[in-house]
């Protein structure tokens, strides 16, 4: 409760002015964080736990029948999201990595142009760019057509569009400024005298990389996959555009329980149990990584 | 991968690069080939989008080129529904921006500026709606408004249901509080506190410290923060799509008619986000770069 602010606090309306003033600027950003993201929260944990219906309302009855019904109807699509998101992160790091790399080591004076362009993607909406894949993995689309009919080399049926390679490549494209902007910030920082010194001691350059440059970047990786992995699993706009019925994730799930069914104790704990999921996967990882105290 | 390996040992130094088989020569140039090709990856769909604004699509959908045409860029709103969604988007993002910059600054300086206790809890709970996904985001706020709406809470509170403008604007405020404070906590981080104590020892009360020194050195990282959460607000659908109700935000419209019809107006006002974007961003760095330079 002890506030120490620009000057001494002194007597009066403006002492008290002085002490307050911290937890004056905390107050208004604080309480819509408090009812706009903890209190949903909340309520969406009651939710969980309580039956009834749209037309009767809710009450808790501590039942976990939402979460039974959840993980047995829905595993299928729990499954999917972690396999998706998680071959979707892969392709981001090992794509975004040597790019990452090129720029920070290789970029001279390219380096804010190249960086402006991988970040462009962001400066036009994501379900444009997700429904430009659409047309450019489309059946007569710029890529298949002449594959086809040009030179012959596919079968008029086939397709990529409703395929989980397509979904996977919308899911990597949408993410992948989002890995290559924390490894860039990684990379960024090393020393380069650190690398120079390895190879003066004799070290190979891969010997080097692998170990110099790969650990002091490991934060960024850490960073680059969280921020990858769960708006991934989460996503549903790829599934639903890109995918077919059978490549469904959670996401659809949930918004389909949500949103259509009105179904809320099982949307509420599909919603839970992704999260939870989320929190553990994200504190394995930054123990296996051995970076929590990067983090944190 | 030992350190004294042979391949090491007739290397002097690491000046000069042994110059000899076919993969040791092309090295250099494979990181940069693959650069390009990942960038490339990166601009096909923007690409794509500008392109095909100039379609004149054959049926209802927008997917197969079929020939040059500028209808849709002389006629951008020939759409039921698509000039309120534009204009419904536009407000959002202002109205957004501008109260989640405010509140977001003054947590970021709360935060920087002075000890209290729980100061370190608190990073962690403006840190927390970024961890989230968004999906978990829209789904519990729906879950609160719909609850304003059901006993034992209905009537007790003033409804927020059902949805609609006012709760896209809270919910859009929520996701942008945290992205504003850490860009404004970055700014702070390398501030020369020095400066404000030399303008008290010249006179300067706290208030006058704080508008003529204080805030003119952090406004770049306010307008950043704003920049920020305006094209965050923007372009969110799923958070949106949770608690939009039957009111339309341009995402919201772009998926609500894409299984019906794909009007070539979605890439010409796409494009035209784009081209503004790029142009904002580009005349903010510019003129950055000059500043530096004078500097």
């Amino acid at each position: 409760m002890t506030a120490q602010p620009m000057a001494r606090p002194g007597p009066g309306f403006r002492g008290w002015l002085g002490r307050a003033l911290p937890y004056l600027l905390l107050a208004p950003g604080l309480l819509w964080l408090a009812v706009f993201y903890v209190l949903p929260a909340i309520q969406m944990f009651t939710y969980s736990i309580s039956t009834g219906s749209v037309e009767n309302g809710y009450t808790i009855t501590m039942s976990a029948d939402a979460y039974s019904e959840a993980l047995n109807r829905f595993g299928k699509q729990f499954l999917n999201s972690i396999l998706y998101g998680g071959v979707a992160t892969i392709l981001t790091l090992l794509i975004g990595f040597p790019v990452a790399y090129t720029i920070a080591f290789r970029g001279g004076r390219f380096k804010n142009v190249i960086l402006f362009l991988v970040i462009a993607p962001f400066f036009t909406s994501f379900l444009i760019r997700t429904i430009s894949w659409k047309i450019l993995l489309g059946d007569e689309g710029p890529i298949l057509a002449p594959l086809k009919h040009t030179f012959g080399l596919l079968p008029g049926t086939f397709s990529i569009l409703g395929t989980p390679i397509a979904q996977v490549a919308g899911i990597t494209y949408n993410f992948l400024p989002f890995m290559i902007l924390p490894l860039y910030v990684a990379l960024e920082k090393i020393d380069i005298r650190l690398i120079e010194a390895a190879e003066d001691l004799y070290a190979n350059r891969r010997a080097a990389f692998r170990r110099v440059t790969l650990p002091l970047a490991l934060p960024g990786v850490f960073a680059g996959s969280l921020l990858t992995f769960i708006p991934a699993m989460g996503d549903y706009i790829n599934a639903e555009l890109l995918g077919n019925p059978g490549t469904r994730m959670i996401g659809n799930v949930i918004q389909n329980r949500l949103l259509v069914q009105n179904d809320y104790p099982v949307g509420s704990a599909l919603s839970f149990i992704l999260m939870a999921g989320i929190l553990v996967a994200v504190a394995v990882y930054a123990r296996l990584l051995g970076t929590e105290q990067l983090t944190g | 991968m030992a350190i004294g390996s042979t391949t090491a040992q007739g290397k002097p130094v690491a000046m000069t690069r042994p110059r000899g088989s076919f993969g040791q020569r092309m090295g250099p140039r494979i990181l940069p080939a693959f650069t390009a090709l990942a960038i490339l990856y990166l601009m096909i769909p923007i690409i794509v989008m500008i392109v095909f604004s100039f379609n004149r699509p054959e049926g209802k959908f927008n997917y197969v080129w079929n020939e040059f045409s500028l209808s849709g860029w002389l006629h951008p709103f020939d759409w039921p529904g698509l000039g309120d969604a534009v204009r419904t988007s536009l407000l959002v993002a202002v109205l957004s921006t501008i109260v989640a910059t405010i509140m977001g600054t003054m947590l970021g300086l709360a935060l920087t500026r002075y000890q209290f206790r729980g100061r370190g809890a608190l990073n962690g709970i403006i840190f927390l709606p970024m961890a989230t996904p968004e999906i978990v985001l829209g789904a519990s706020m729906l879950t609160l408004f719909v609850a304003t709406a059901l006993p034992p809470l209905s009537g007790s509170v003033p409804t927020l249901y059902p949805t609609g403008f006012a709760t896209i604007l809270i919910a859009h405020i929520m996701f942008n509080i945290s992205y504003v404070v850490v860009t404004v906590k970055a700014r702070l981080a390398g501030f020369d506190r020095r400066l404000e104590e030399a303008a008290m020892d010249l006179g300067a009360n706290e208030l006058t410290t704080f508008w003529k020194v204080t805030f003119p050195l952090i406004l770049p990282g306010v307008m950043a923060a704003a920049l920020l959460a305006f094209s965050l607000s923007i372009d969110d659908f799923v958070i949106t799509n949770f608690v939009s109700g039957t009111t339309n935000t341009f995402p919201i419209w772009i998926y609500s008619i894409q299984r019906n019809a794909l009007p070539v107006q979605i890439n010409v006002i796409g494009s035209i986000i784009f081209l503004g974007a790029v142009g904002l961003v580009g005349l903010t760095s510019l003129r950055s770069g000059r500043a530096a330079r004078i500097r």
